[in-house]
């Protein structure tokens, strides 16, 4: 028989314990009395929840075993976090222009469903996906253009790489300033900002192929073009997915922060800016939402397609 | 040699493009000038124009160096106007955020390696993060924390922060985790305890790891500063200079701004890289 606490349960209990140390030192080190933190009931009631949650948290991990179970884990810490967040929000009455609660982001979400929409269609939909599927698009056409001169390729990889790295979106003013205040600046400057990244994993992957397969080909009289549409382009999915992947976060960066530098009165940047500006911070939150469940469903929808294309790649076997 | 001279040919063609562009780009406002003065511009005086003028659509290369050159040698480097400043600035927002995120990173990535809740928990919204553009969130930290009365360089450094974060927890994890069964149980048969696992074996084998994404964190900070400049109405710092420079139409000023970021990202990711071979080195992990 098992003595004493299970492990599962020791570290949310040594967590609790170091946070009510800490509720005792952090003033004593600031030169106060403990007593203010340590008689805070409203504290209290917010390390409890946590301590609570973290424990029934590790008693559910501990038995986790199957992919429902896991996400089960993931969601119910989820909630733990909106919950303290409502609590605290709550409890210290914390003021609406510095940290509003997430049930008042999800009253106005709601209210605004309206405005909400033709940001998304204007941000999301005009400039980030235009500019995606623009930039997706030339990468690859550039990429096979190359991939039949190793000069250009030894010559274009590099600087790829290079461009890759470099802080693309402060194009962005320039590109406001060349294609108006408009969705089609916010398209060309996804577009700058996702070619780099799918060339590059573009170039990787079309020399992903092994030689032996390519010298399959050649014994069968491949022309350039079989070999590539047969064998190449297949064995190089899953780098172009890769960098479609990249790509898809890429995209609605440059859409939202390109807004920034001008847009007309509508789109998720143009709204974050004004409603930062008029201090409307629940509605900058339910912007921020909808960019986090556009960005996500993007990436979801690009892996699922890319799990459909590469299903006979190990990284996609279960 | 030969590694360089495709890269040159490749450089010199865009060079020659961005030229032919120039020229293209700024002649209708050649000549409309010409129209007005009632002029006629001949085609060597109309390339003459459009390389020199003062708020051109798209400036040459060389007026660009120059404006570089200016910026950085031609005042004091603690001067307003110098670029030096401005990227100092910058630079330093991002060193300190990168720091801490790296930092915190690091830290979360040993939580989740050592505890299982932590693990199921914590990784899966640390990996959904990464979908999520956080920049947006940008303009919002630098004014709450304006009007708690935090201002300057911490608001910067904390988006820096945030940026670097999730790529270093999610390459650390895989990092720590890179260990094979063989040497995990290698160590078990010695008897080691969790922490002499941790730093003999997990910490060195997460190395490359930790460089791989310490160069992904360094880039994604220094585009968190410099957009973290651009909401607070542009004091100072390279993203201040691009937002002044688009409110005012100063074309060369947005482009020099540019090509001084992009210096700049291109040296910290070249130390990173430099300190990332000779660590690797010294351990033995590259020849």
């Amino acid at each position: 028989m098992r003595q004493g606490w299970p492990d599962w349960a020791k570290s949310p209990l040594i967590g609790f314990g170091a946070m009510i140390v800490l509720m005792a030192v952090i003033p004593l080190l600031s030169g106060q009395s403990p007593a203010a933190t340590l008689g805070d009931g409203r504290l209290w009631l917010v390390l409890l929840v946590w301590a609570g949650a973290w424990l029934v948290n590790a008693w559910l991990a501990e038995r986790a075993r199957g992919r429902l179970s896991k996400a089960v884990v993931a969601a119910f810490f989820g909630l733990t976090l909106l919950l303290i967040w409502e609590l605290v929000a709550r409890l210290y009455a914390v003021p609406e222009v510095i940290l509003p609660s997430p049930s008042r982001i999800a009253a106005t979400f709601a209210a605004n469903l309206g405005t909400l929409w033709i940001d998304f269609v204007q941000t999301f939909v005009k400039g980030a996906l235009t500019g995606y599927v623009i930039g997706c698009a030339a990468a690859f056409l550039t990429a096979v253009l190359i991939d039949r001169s190793p000069f250009l390729q030894r010559g274009l990889l590099p600087i790829g790489n290079f461009v890759a790295a470099l802080p693309i979106v402060g194009i962005a003013p320039i590109l406001v300033m060349w294609f108006g205040f408009d969705w089609q600046s916010k398209a060309a400057v996804v577009v700058v900002m996702v070619f780099f990244p799918v060339l590059v994993n573009t170039v990787a992957g079309l020399s992903a192929s092994e030689q032996m397969q390519r010298d399959l080909m050649a014994t069968w009289n491949a022309s350039y073009w079989q070999t590539l549409f047969k064998l190449r382009l297949p064995a190089a999915m899953p780098f172009i997915f890769n960098g479609l992947k990249i790509a898809t976060t890429l995209a609605l960066i440059g859409a939202i922060v390109a807004e920034f530098f001008g847009s007309p009165i509508k789109g998720m940047g143009f709204r974050i800016s004004t409603e930062v500006g008029r201090l409307g911070l629940d509605m900058v939150w339910a912007e921020i939402a909808v960019a986090a469940l556009a960005g996500s469903a993007f990436y979801g929808l690009v892996a699922l397609i890319e799990r459909r294309v590469t299903f006979w790649h190990p990284s996609q076997r279960h | 040699m030969r590694a360089a001279l495709p890269i040159l040919a490749v450089l010199a063609v865009i060079v020659a493009l961005w030229y032919a562009a120039t020229v293209w780009m700024n002649a209708p406002w050649v000549r409309d000038q010409a129209a007005r003065a009632g002029q006629e511009v001949t085609t060597s005086q109309l390339v003459r124009e459009t390389m020199s003028q003062e708020r051109p659509v798209l400036p040459a290369p060389h007026q660009v160096i120059a404006e570089l050159w200016k910026g950085v040698t031609g005042q004091a480097v603690t001067s307003k106007r110098s670029l030096v400043y401005h990227a100092w600035v910058t630079v330093s927002a991002t060193l300190l955020g990168f720091a801490i995120g790296t930092g915190l990173g690091i830290l979360l990535a040993v939580g989740i390696v050592h505890n299982r809740a932590m693990d199921l928990s914590v990784m899966p919204w640390a990996i959904a993060s990464q979908t999520i553009p956080i920049l947006a969130i940008a303009p919002m930290i630098i004014v709450v924390l304006n009007s708690v009365g935090v201002q300057g360089l911490i608001p910067k450094a904390i988006i820096s922060a945030y940026l670097s974060f999730f790529p270093v927890v999610v390459g650390m994890v895989k990092g720590f985790r890179s260990p094979d069964r063989m040497q995990l149980d290698l160590l078990k048969t010695y008897n080691a305890s969790q922490g002499q696992t941790f730093w003999k074996l997990r910490w060195p084998s997460s190395a490359p790891y930790l460089f791989a994404s310490l160069k992904v964190a360094v880039a994604a900070s220094l585009v968190g500063a410099i957009v973290g400049e651009m909401p607070t109405g542009a004091v100072a710092g390279l993203g201040a200079r691009l937002l002044s420079g688009s409110y005012y139409g100063q074309t060369i000023q947005i482009w020099a701004a540019l090509f001084m970021a992009a210096i700049v990202a291109a040296g910290l990711v070249f130390i990173v890289g430099g300190i990332e071979r000779a660590t690797l080195k010294r351990m033995g992990l590259v020849r």
